[in-house]
């Protein structure tokens, strides 16, 4: 697959990193007590830190710290035992202090590695630059009033993890991928819930586009994406704009830009003239945060495993292909779902029946894995009912429709429904007489050569046996017969 | 002696022998408080609530188990957020700003059974050494010089806290130091004034200045009074991250301890060129008291004593920008109205702020932009920690040093007034102290050739106010101040 996005003048090279708002899980904000539930009553979730009001002062939370610092782990990356937060002072009726605290110069985390797997099974690095904390602004409502515009601080001082990506990404495939896979290594900390849709998790694209092998080209900054798909066609139509404007005799100029999903486009939002000098400085109410290795040694010990390590631990001790197992821990839920259905059973079906029917049902459903009807339990009861004989695959499925539609466990729709295999070879042999007797023309095709009619044959007794019959004894018995 | 001439130490001690009540003593500093209005260094007077509490206080006296300041009728400086009493820094910026809560440092004092008289005038939002740049208009110093009547300046910016002090009118009061607010206005009124260690009192609750050297600290009558203040007023924060965890010793223990075999370090570098000869004398003779009572003097140097007034105009007007952008007129305070949110901005802080703020926020803008941030800030905040180190290379020879506080006496309102170096030349002696971090007092030490008193400032190791308020008793001993204002409240 080429990375390279074909133009008038020839082939183009797109260079995209991405800055990630990570909110992060905690009870309370970043430099108050109050909570941070999201969805709460406009103003109700403020304290008077939050509100910067005269002679407040910001105390960290230390549990926010420990939060990044697990996800800078989840990343490989550096983790600084010194880090510094500062002031980044713009006016703004949503910023109350006038300065949003921030990391700039020592951020808590440095240089990392995200690796993405790609649709056609190869890996890609993509390094992480930084890692910083910083807190959240409030919101600003214009539509509430036709003059005046309101404000909720509820979300202000709300802890952010704001993760830097180098400029490694080509494609808006590979962008989208990186996403998926940050969104899951954070998932499986539970350091955020990483819901682009909520909004606890934002995008900012860099976008800039040049000629295989030159120099970069003049960036744009597209901000606050609130989807992976939109990343993902913000990323193709500014790619698409910027060779347009190069190659019709412009030049692009570094700004900032907002994408239209409605519309499937970027427009300008400010130019880098008219951006802020934040006049960054170290926040003199806060001392540095130093991070006790101990403690760092700890944290690091205790991290859970992460979608990598799983993945290949699935390949090896399972034997799945590198797809089902990037399939299965993809969510956390989804891997834990899985090796519960797999314990003391064939992994691969364990497997197929997770990723295929189970997927494919709640998909239809629009459930996630915890709102599933199925347990892993109930899903396991049913393969080892398709394991000791009692169901054929084809009459699994039926009741595995039946465990989906009412959250019946699969023996109890068997016994109810009758639904046991039949493998006793009188009764079968009992079914097959009478579809021979049925079509004796038939019979005297097949056995005049026309053998594609086994499957005719097969298909009349499974019909006439309600599909009880175990196929693999019809098609033994029906050859022996129909040979006889 | 009337109550009203009793210290802190006096009083409680004959509160606690019943000798007179709570109640007693408030009246009388509320008829002193408005005896004293001509001064102008009440902003709010809430008499109510320190009857209110002087009850209480008595209820405890009459049962023996009063509280270390039951009784002690005191100011608060404007800057210290009082919950449900209008705080507004002596800025139009606040105006009816009434805060819902009570900063750390003076719940500390209520909690410790002291009574709030009313919250005293100062610079506008702290900035200024000579109180005139409040929105409601200057405080006089209750002194004057001999022979003339012009109204002086009480220093600043704690001069609402100073003159009330010195006139009587208080018992002591509560100032903040960022750059000398409490030990000029102190020596300009004849009171002591100390400012702690950084991180020995709680910012919490205090308007912010400078954050990285506001200070607050006691402003009373003599040494043994700032002692027995800053035990109720100091402690460990943990609502302010820069608060230190470290224990509060026994203050008012350290008054009256010898200074027998002290070495007191005397810096080469604050013989200014052109000081007066009288601040010279003053000094002399403050270097022949602490060797009469067996201390012995070290000179010293610290060298880069000569940039500490650029750099405290560096650092502390960054922090200020910064600190005063959240007066923007959306939650509380000031708003004037504009068609825009830019529009509504410049016109709150435009007319919100007096011109000195004004200023100072436009310097620490500047000197913290892209472009000018190494050339200045970055800068400043290097040779900030020279400074440090020159008073740590120091301190390793002496155990404390002593200095004049201030290079004059208190000057009138309206002169210095159109220039704002030679204003801030007031800090010279003072502004190292904050940069470092380190406590300080000023002891009222004589009266110049027109009478007005001089202070001598006593400089100690971090989280050592003990020596210094051992060394600034032996001064007050010395020295014998008991000079009196030209205008005394109580005696009114």
């Amino acid at each position: 697959m080429s990375n390279l996005v074909k133009g008038h003048t020839g082939e183009w090279e797109v260079v995209i990193g991405l800055e990630v708002h990570a909110q992060v899980i905690s009870k309370a904000k970043l430099f108050s007590g109050a909570a941070t539930d999201f969805g709460a009553e406009p103003n109700t979730q403020v304290s008077t830190v939050d509100a910067a009001f005269p002679g407040m002062l910001p105390v960290l939370n230390r549990f926010c710290v420990e939060q990044a610092v697990k996800t800078g782990l989840g990343l490989d990356a550096q983790i600084n035992l010194q880090s510094v937060f500062d002031r980044k002072n713009y006016f703004y009726s949503d910023l109350p202090a006038g300065y949003q605290i921030s990391q700039f110069s020592r951020p808590i985390v440095g240089k990392g590695k995200i690796v993405l797997d790609m649709p056609d099974g190869t890996a890609r690095e993509v390094g992480i630059t930084r890692l910083h904390l910083e807190q959240d602004a409030g919101k600003s409502l214009h539509d509430q009033h036709p003059s005046k515009t309101y404000v909720d601080l509820n979300r202000a001082g709300v802890a952010l993890m704001e993760i830097v990506s180098e400029p490694d990404l080509r494609t808006a495939e590979e962008a989208g991928a990186y996403l998926r896979k940050l969104r899951a290594i954070l998932r499986y900390l539970g350091t955020c819930d990483a819901n682009m849709e909520e909004g606890n998790m934002r995008c900012d694209c860099n976008v800039s586009v040049r000629k295989p092998g030159g120099a970069l080209g003049t960036r744009c900054e597209i901000k606050n994406v609130n989807s992976i798909r939109f990343v993902m066609q913000a990323i193709d139509y500014e790619a698409r704009r910027q060779i347009g404007v190069i190659e019709e005799g412009g030049k692009i100029v570094q700004e900032t830009r907002l994408f239209d999903s409605g519309k499937g486009v970027t427009r300008s939002m400010r130019s880098k003239e008219e951006s802020h000098d934040y006049r960054y400085f170290p926040d003199p109410d806060l001392l540095p945060v130093t991070l006790d290795p101990a403690w760092l040694a700890k944290l690091k010990a205790d991290l859970p495993e992460l979608p990598d390590a799983k993945k290949a631990r699935f390949m090896r001790d399972y034997k799945l292909s590198a797809y089902d197992a990037g399939l299965l821990v993809g969510e956390r839920e989804n891997a834990a779902f899985f090796e519960t259905v797999a314990k003391g059973r064939d992994p691969k079906l364990a497997s197929n029946w997770v990723t295929v029917e189970l997927f494919g049902a709640l998909n239809k459903l629009g459930k996630t894995i915890a709102e599933s009807p199925v347990s892993a339990n109930g899903l396991g009861e049913l393969i080892d009912l398709i394991a000791d004989g009692t169901l054929s695959g084809r009459l699994a499925k039926d009741v595995f429709a039946e465990m989906i539609a009412s959250g019946k466990a699969a023996r109890a729709i068997v016994s109810e429904k009758g639904l046991k295999q039949v493998t006793d070879t009188g009764a079968i042999e009992t079914a097959i007489d009478a579809v021979l007797a049925k079509g004796p023309d038939k019979v005297a095709d097949y056995r005049g050569g026309k053998e594609k009619l086994l499957a005719y044959f097969v298909g009349q007794v499974m019909k006439a046996t309600q599909g009880k019959a175990n196929p693999a004894l019809v098609n033994e018995l029906l050859k022996k017969k129909l040979a006889g | 002696m009337s109550l009203i001439g009793l210290t802190i130490g006096q009083a409680r001690d004959r509160l606690v022998r019943k000798e007179f009540t709570a109640r007693e003593l408030a009246t009388i500093y509320i008829k002193a408080m408005e005896a004293a209005r001509p001064l102008k260094a009440y902003l709010v007077e809430t008499p109510e609530r320190t009857l209110a509490a002087a009850e209480q206080s008595d209820a405890r006296l009459q049962k023996g188990n009063g509280l270390p300041l039951d009784g002690i009728p005191v100011a608060v400086k404007d800057l210290f957020c009082t919950e449900g009493v209008e705080t507004t820094a002596a800025s139009k910026i606040l105006a009816g700003f009434v805060p819902p809560y009570e900063s750390t440092v003076t719940a500390n004092l209520w909690r410790n059974g002291a009574l709030m008289l009313g919250k005293v005038n100062l610079d506008e939002l702290a900035m200024g050494s000579a109180t005139i740049t409040s929105a409601r208009g200057p405080t006089e110093n209750p002194w004057r010089r001999r022979g003339d009547n012009r109204p002086l300046v009480p220093g600043g910016s704690s001069g609402g806290s100073a003159a009330a002090v010195a006139a009587r009118a208080a018992l002591a009061a509560t100032g903040t130091d960022t750059g000398g607010s409490i030990r000029q206005p102190a020596s300009f009124c004849g009171i002591v004034g100390l400012k702690p260690t950084y991180g020995r009192c709680s910012r919490w609750g205090i308007v912010a200045f400078a954050s990285s050297l506001d200070q607050a600290g006691p402003m009373t009558r003599d040494v043994r009074d700032a002692a027995i203040m800053l035990q109720a007023m100091a402690g460990h924060d943990p609502k302010d991250a820069t608060s230190a965890p470290v224990p509060v010793p026994n203050f008012e223990a350290a008054v009256g301890q010898s200074i027998k075999g002290m070495r007191i370090g005397i810096p080469k570098e604050y013989r200014l060129d052109g000081m007066p000869k009288e601040i010279e004398a003053l000094w002399q003779r403050g270097i022949e008291w602490v060797k009469a009572a067996g201390a012995t003097t070290v000179d010293i140097s610290l060298k880069m004593t000569q940039y500490a007034l650029a750099t405290y105009y560096i650092i502390a007007p960054a922090e200020a920008s910064s600190n005063l952008a959240r007066y923007d007129g959306v939650r509380f305070g000031l708003r004037v109205p504009g068609e825009t949110l830019d529009a509504m901005y410049e016109n709150t802080r435009g007319q919100g702020f007096g011109a000195e703020v004004r200023r100072r926020v436009l310097i620490g803008t500047y000197v913290l932009s892209a472009g000018y941030y190494d050339a200045y800030y970055l800068k400043a905040q290097k040779v900030r920690a020279l400074i440090a180190r020159d008073f740590d290379d120091a301190f390793k020879h002496c155990d404390a040093m002593l200095t004049p506080t201030a290079p004059s006496a208190a000057f009138a309102i309206g002169e210095k007034m159109d220039d704002p170096i030679a204003m801030y030349l007031n800090d010279v002696f003072t502004v190292p102290v904050n940069l470092a971090g380190l406590p300080g007092i000023s002891v009222p030490a004589g009266l110049s050739a027109d009478g007005l008193p001089l202070g001598l400032q006593v400089i100690g190791k971090a989280f050592d106010e003990e020596t210094v308020l051992r060394v600034g008793a032996v001064l007050e001993d010395a020295a014998k101040f008991d000079a009196m204002p030209a205008f005394v409240a109580g005696a009114a």
